[in-house]
């Protein structure tokens, strides 16, 4: 689904990705670990298209198609999604207008008639049940006066209503109390399925608890230095990211 | 009766010299117009048979005029207009008057189908009635049975000079009187049509009012005089869209719109006004300079609403004169300026009852190249115990070329009364476009979504099926402001 190889990217010339390889088929379940400025929100901002970013090396290819060749929206139709993880707000944006908008422009790119009103609204409420979310969310203006943990269920929420091939979810954990994280993850696991693919990107085993990953990647100086399943997390929770850039010193 | 007097004394001092503070100078001049002069404004009269009493009024609001002098504390600049070349009067080509809407110059229904608005359709779905003034001669008046049978005048000035000349002489000039300023006088001496409404008292008025302006004619001044007045107890709400097609040349637009209601009367004025701004590097596009306020009786209500996007100049403040105790103003306003365009508008809040409220809430646009003021003023009388104003002027500002400015005066005489003024500038963060984009949003949808939310609390103030218009308007003007 998604092939990332040898993959250089930098911000105002300093090189933040150093050769990123990474290989996720439909079906499977990748978490990212790393310490803070290895990369990791810098790899999820590349893949979905940002500008800030330069791309200086390697390619992403994404259900065949070159990303390169994509602008951030066009990547969102092909069916890549962000969950981020500082959402912005925007003011006087409803949930429900976003959501209508973003959904009949990913339909009128695939040459659809936009959602039936009705169509929409069953498919919202049966969406906000799975994520346990207030009908009244949905004529509040978007992320504004969210909650840190408000804001995650809303881009899950997001997520759920868009039905993405490939959800990165960039810190999602962060921010969000036990009964939230349960919540959230729960809905993950429910869209789940053997065509679709997700790759969490968090600093901590405690997401991984409730979503297995069937891969775990080391991120480190933009770098992926060590891959494995899912006792690599919990070693990483045990013994912290010192062993490994031990282990890295003597390569360099 | 003392106090009547006073208090008119008081109102005549506020509409005569509310200019101070910047929006005013006066020199006097001795420049003689060599293509307007007296007979122009005789033929204008004689053209439209006008009675007497109007002709003297129009001389001498043109007296008044020449010995007027441009006003230039506006933030906008702009090749003064040349006065003598302007068509003060140009009847439309067709000979006859239409029988139905129907048989409307199809460009013109073309311009009105750009804005996704066809007068049909707006007949028949929304139930507007619609006063076409096109060159400045009405050639189309619809629903006026059915008002007819409400008591509800609704038509265009001049006929209503000729069927209903005891209320024109009663309240025309007299919100904004010839003298006011100097695109008022001169409106005064040359207006040629507008609209005329007036809702008996204790009449709620069934539909929306709707007026549509355009120039059509290169080289014609279009001098628009708009009269409304609501009788005690009454509710009527009137909508205004403006449309131009494209020209290369500055035209003059000065227009002057009056507002009575009387006691316990509630009047909503709305506009979309989209008036052509120029091309992108600011050739041409409409001079738009309208004096519009409304005067507002005891416990009465007057709303002006506004979304202005078009023009290459404006200069505009909707404003209440809050007379009578209890009374309410609002004013809420969208303006948005690209490429070239400038705009200072706002309002003023004139209050002298007792209790009486304001709300300001104005919102402004900028992107390109443009610049837009707000300019308000609030005035809380000697009399005006326990008045409350509250103003929030936002700016929200697209790329590095373009400004924002901001100018309240805030003027206080009773220590009861209270002012609240909020203001923000913000810009369109890179953020919220990439997060639109990143949900399959593309830039300019994503712009015209992220405006449109940010001006929610003006449009929200807008009749349905106008505020969709808006929405698309706000989307087509800021057009290829984000590269």
């Amino acid at each position: 689904m998604l092939t990332i190889k040898n993959l250089r990217a930098s911000i105002e010339d300093k090189e933040i990705l150093k050769g990123i390889n990474l290989e996720v088929k439909p079906g499977e379940v990748h978490a990212i670990m790393g310490p803070n400025g290895s990369g990791k929100s810098t790899l999820s901002s590349v893949i979905a298209g940002r500008e800030d970013y330069e791309v200086t090396a390697g390619e992403m290819n994404f259900l065949g198609q070159d990303l390169s060749e994509l602008d951030p929206e066009e990547r969102a139709h092909a069916g890549i999604f962000l969950s981020f993880q500082y959402p912005v707000e925007i003011p006087g944006v409803s949930v429900t207008n976003f959501l209508k908008t973003a959904i009949n422009e990913s339909r009128k790119a695939k040459g659809l008639e936009p959602m039936p009103a009705k169509d929409m609204l069953k498919a919202m409420k049966e969406k906000m049940a799975l994520l346990e979310i207030d009908r009244s969310f949905l004529s509040r203006s978007i992320n504004e006066g969210f909650s840190g943990g408000e804001k995650k269920r809303n881009e899950i929420f997001q997520m759920a209503m868009l039905e993405p091939k490939l959800a990165i979810l960039d810190e999602t954990d962060s921010g969000l109390d036990i009964d939230a994280l349960r919540i959230v993850a729960n809905g993950v696991n429910k869209l789940k399925s053997q065509d679709n693919a997700v790759v969490v990107i968090t600093h901590y085993q405690r997401l991984l608890d409730h979503i297995t990953p069937d891969f775990v990647h080391v991120l480190l100086n933009g770098q992926i230095v060590k891959s494995g399943d899912k006792n690599l997390a919990l070693e990483l929770e045990e013994k912290g990211y010192d062993w490994i850039k031990k282990e890295q010193a003597p390569i360099g | 009766m003392a106090e009547m007097a006073e208090e008119d004394k008081v109102l005549n001092e506020v509409t005569q010299s509310e200019y101070k503070y910047g929006f005013y100078t006066n020199i006097e001049s001795d420049r003689v117009p060599i293509g307007l002069n007296e007979d122009t404004i005789r033929r204008i009269s004689a053209k439209k048979n006008e009675p007497e009493w109007l002709l003297t009024w129009r001389l001498e609001a043109y007296k008044r005029w020449q010995e007027m002098e441009e006003p230039d504390w506006a933030n906008v600049d702009y090749p003064k207009p040349d006065f003598q070349a302007i068509t003060y009067y140009a009847a439309p080509k067709q000979k006859k008057k239409l029988e139905s809407l129907d048989d409307l110059d199809p460009e013109m229904k073309e311009t009105f189908d750009k804005l996704g608005i066809s007068l049909d359709e707006q007949k028949r779905l929304a139930g507007v009635a619609v006063d076409v003034v096109m060159d400045s001669v009405s050639v189309a008046t619809t629903f006026k049975k059915k008002l007819g049978e409400l008591g509800i005048i609704f038509c265009s000035i001049s006929e209503a000079v000729q069927e209903h000349p005891e209320l024109v002489k009663k309240y025309l000039g007299k919100v904004v009187p010839p003298s006011d300023n100097f695109y008022a006088a001169l409106n005064s001496a040359v207006f040629t049509d507008g609209s005329f409404c007036y809702i008996p008292k204790g009449v709620r008025c069934p539909m929306e009012l709707s007026t549509y302006f355009r120039i059509n004619e290169a080289g014609t001044g279009q001098f628009e005089r708009t009269l409304v007045i609501a009788e005690e107890s009454s509710y009527v709400s009137y909508l205004e869209g403006c449309t131009a097609p494209m020209r290369d040349e500055n035209q003059l637009h000065a227009a002057v719109v009056e507002l009575i209601a009387m006691d316990d009367a509630e009047i909503k004025y709305s506009t979309v006004q989209n008036w052509y701004p120029g091309n992108k590097e600011g050739k041409g596009g409409v001079y738009n300079f309208v004096t519009k306020r409304g005067l507002c009786h005891t416990r009465s209500k007057i709303s002006w609403t506004q979304v202005e996007t078009g023009s290459a100049v404006t200069w505009k403040y909707p404003s209440c004169i809050l007379k009578g105790d209890h009374s309410v103003g609002e004013f809420y306003s969208v303006a948005v300026t690209n490429n070239y365009q400038q705009a200072d508008t706002g309002t003023k809040m004139i209050h002298i009852g007792k209790n009486t409220k304001s709300t300001i809430i104005s919102k402004g646009i900028c992107a390109g190249h443009s610049n837009g003021s707000y300019r308000g003023l609030v005035k809380m009388g000697k009399k005006a115990e326990n008045a409350r104003n509250f103003s929030q002027c936002d700016s929200l500002l697209m790329g590095n070329s373009c400004g924002s400015h901001t100018f309240p005066y805030i003027e206080i005489d009773n220590k009861t009364a209270k002012v609240e003024h909020e203001a923000t500038t913000s810009k369109i963060g890179e953020d919220q476009i990439f997060y639109c984009n990143q949900r399959g949003i593309p830039t300019e949808e994503a712009i015209a979504l992220i405006v449109n939310g940010y001006c929610k609390e003006v449009l929200n103030q807008l009749p349905m099926e106008f505020a969709v218009e808006a929405q698309k308007l706000l989307a087509v003007s800021l057009e290829g402001s984000v590269g």
